[in-house]
């Protein structure tokens, strides 16, 4: 498991340039342009089981969801940040890609540290400190859990 | 305690008494907003479709926008599948390409109507906040799923109070207080926030207030919205919008809000946004004599007829200044008809500019006016970052059109207010 460490005011346009917006829509084609402006690397190393860590406002700018898409198809575990812009989160809880809300595991982390998260006590753990995040309400967290929102809608309209 | 704008309009449509910041609740928006994505919004749920259908087929309006006229085969292919899409559902609220900017659309076609939901999957829907809207970017996944159940949830915002007092003093304008707002808040300054705008906002024509809500999101909003006045009501009344149609909603006056800011209109001076974040603002007056291999002047946030009016008095009778680009984009075909009938597209032109048709390509980088590796674009778009022209070792300066207009003739970063108009 690999720790991606980035900084403030991370904008979907460095995730996913907007020129490839209208050419890629699938996770394949998404793929191999995720953070291309951001750090040229991570395509092509970024793996399943993967955290990635933030500041504050992480995903501001345009409301495309190719980014949260492209996480979550790599099998990104978790975004670990100190806040994020309001689209991108409902993105992601749309996809059911976890968004960890919590700025103090985010000034704790120095890079060599181990990272484990504890979902059920909702607990992220670097090194040896643990920190705790809250939990989406009840009624979200149905939406996340169903697999995203397309899966819950599925399951609503089959009602 | 008083309720601010969003608790009284999502009570409303809620269909509660009352609900209060942090709350849940479960609302079907008047209208729904896709643009070109709407092919894979509706190729997420090609199969639903066919056995539950568009439930609300009177809620989606779609405009086609983003990149137009199609650049490639792909892009054509995506605009041949929404106008299959819009023709075996029957969506009857359809613009094709050459229309202009979404945004621009709803508003001139009469479907941003206070006190209505109008959600959308392009960040910048919150602009129709200008006319008393609770309106707000979504993903193309919410948007596929609204598709199918006509409904979905929102939060109830907590609230930031603007209070504005005074008046612009031209050129000083919109673009410049809504950049130094934001300059001050910062980009995530009002995050998840409604922010409502209080005090003189009748000293602001309805095309400011747009350029104002349209950039709400650039400090975290999820909705920026004023109050409707006389003004607002003839706009609505100029697009077709009877009166009678609707019921404006306003905070009441006793609400506590969660931060309170004041800003004195005649105190501003022309500022820009530079790279690579919105909230990196400083006066034009410290960056003076800066040059730009390109000048833009358009987009949803200012590419309206008083913005091209303004940019016309720095270019009448003008040229460009050598070895420079101006580009030129009304944000609609309605806007582009006025400026032709006004003169204004013969101002440009013969200033040396280029025109565009209506749409957003070369702001997103998605199409037309992209930038080279180390070249600057001054820009009156919404948003500066990294790689957004299209080329991530480009750098874009944000500011007002008088401040582009003024630049282009100089050929270098000018005050507006030290240069001739006529």
């Amino acid at each position: 498991m690999k720790i991606w460490n980035y900084g403030d005011d991370i904008n979907t346009d460095m995730l996913f340039p907007g020129k490839y917006t209208y050419s890629c829509s699938t996770a394949e084609e998404i793929r191999p342009h995720l953070l291309e402006d951001l750090d040229p690397e991570f395509a092509g190393k970024a793996a399943e089981g993967d955290i990635l860590f933030a500041g504050k406002n992480f995903g501001c700018g345009s409301s495309r969801e190719q980014p949260v898409v492209g996480l979550k198809a790599i099998g990104i575990k978790a975004i670990v940040a100190k806040s994020y812009a309001r689209i991108f989160y409902r993105a992601a809880i749309n996809q059911g890609l976890l968004l960890i809300d919590c700025a103090d595991a985010v000034d704790a982390y120095k890079p060599g540290d181990s990272v484990s998260l504890d979902l059920d006590k909702g607990e992220i753990i670097i090194g040896k400190k643990s920190f705790s995040f809250p939990k989406l309400p009840p009624e979200i967290l149905k939406i996340r859990d169903a697999g995203g929102l397309l899966a819950y809608t599925r399951e609503q309209l089959k009602k | 305690m008083g309720k601010t704008f969003a608790e009284k309009i999502l009570a409303v449509k809620s269909g509660q008494d009352e609900v209060v910041a942090g709350q849940i609740v479960m609302v079907r928006p008047e209208h729904l907003l896709t643009h070109d994505n709407t092919a894979a919004i509706v190729g997420k749920i090609k199969d639903d479709l066919k056995e539950y259908g568009v439930a609300r087929p009177d809620m989606p309006v779609i405009v086609l926008d983003h990149v137009v006229p199609a650049a490639d085969e792909k892009t054509a292919t995506n605009h041949k599948t929404i106008r299959q899409f819009v023709s075996d559902y029957g969506i009857k609220n359809f613009f094709d390409a050459g229309c202009g900017i979404c945004h621009q659309v709803l508003m001139e076609k009469g479907f941003a109507v206070p006190g209505s939901i109008i959600v959308g999957s392009d960040s910048h829907t919150c602009s129709y906040g200008a006319l008393g809207v609770f309106s707000t970017g979504i993903d193309r996944t919410e948007a596929a799923a609204l598709l199918l159940r006509g409904e979905t949830w929102l939060k109830v915002p907590e609230t930031i109070r603007i209070t504005l007092t005074g008046k612009l003093k031209p050129p000083v304008s919109a673009k410049d207080l809504v950049l130094y707002i934001i300059g001050k808040l910062g980009a995530d300054g009002a995050n998840y926030c409604s922010v409502e705008f209080h005090g003189e906002t009748s000293s602001l024509s309805v095309e400011e207030r747009f350029t104002i809500a349209n950039m709400g999101v650039e400090m975290g909003a999820k909705i920026a919205v004023f109050p409707v006045d006389q003004e607002a009501e003839e706009y609505l009344a100029s697009v077709g919008v009877d009166r009678s149609s609707y019921e404006p909603v306003w905070a009441d006056d006793d609400t506590v809000y969660i931060r309170d800011l004041k800003f004195d209109l005649g105190n501003l001076e022309p500022v820009i946004a530079r790279p690579h974040t919105v909230d990196n603002v400083s006066p034009v007056s410290k960056e003076k004599g800066m040059t730009f291999d390109q000048y833009f002047l358009g987009t949803c946030t200012n590419g309206r007829i008083s913005d091209l009016r303004s940019a016309a008095k720095f270019l009448k009778g003008k040229k460009i200044a050598q070895g420079i680009r101006l580009l030129v984009l009304p944000a609609s075909r309605d806007i582009f008809e006025t400026a032709l009938r006004e003169g204004l597209i013969t101002i440009f032109s013969e200033a040396g500019a280029m025109i565009l048709p209506p749409g957003c390509g070369p702001c997103l980088g998605a199409h037309q006016g992209c930038l080279a590796p180390g070249e600057k674009c001054l820009s009156t778009a919404n948003r500066n970052f990294k790689g957004r022209m299209g080329c991530k070792e480009a750098e874009i300066f944000l500011a007002s059109p008088e401040t582009v207009a003024a630049s282009a003739v100089k050929g270098s970063l000018a005050d507006p207010r030290e240069e001739v108009q006529s």
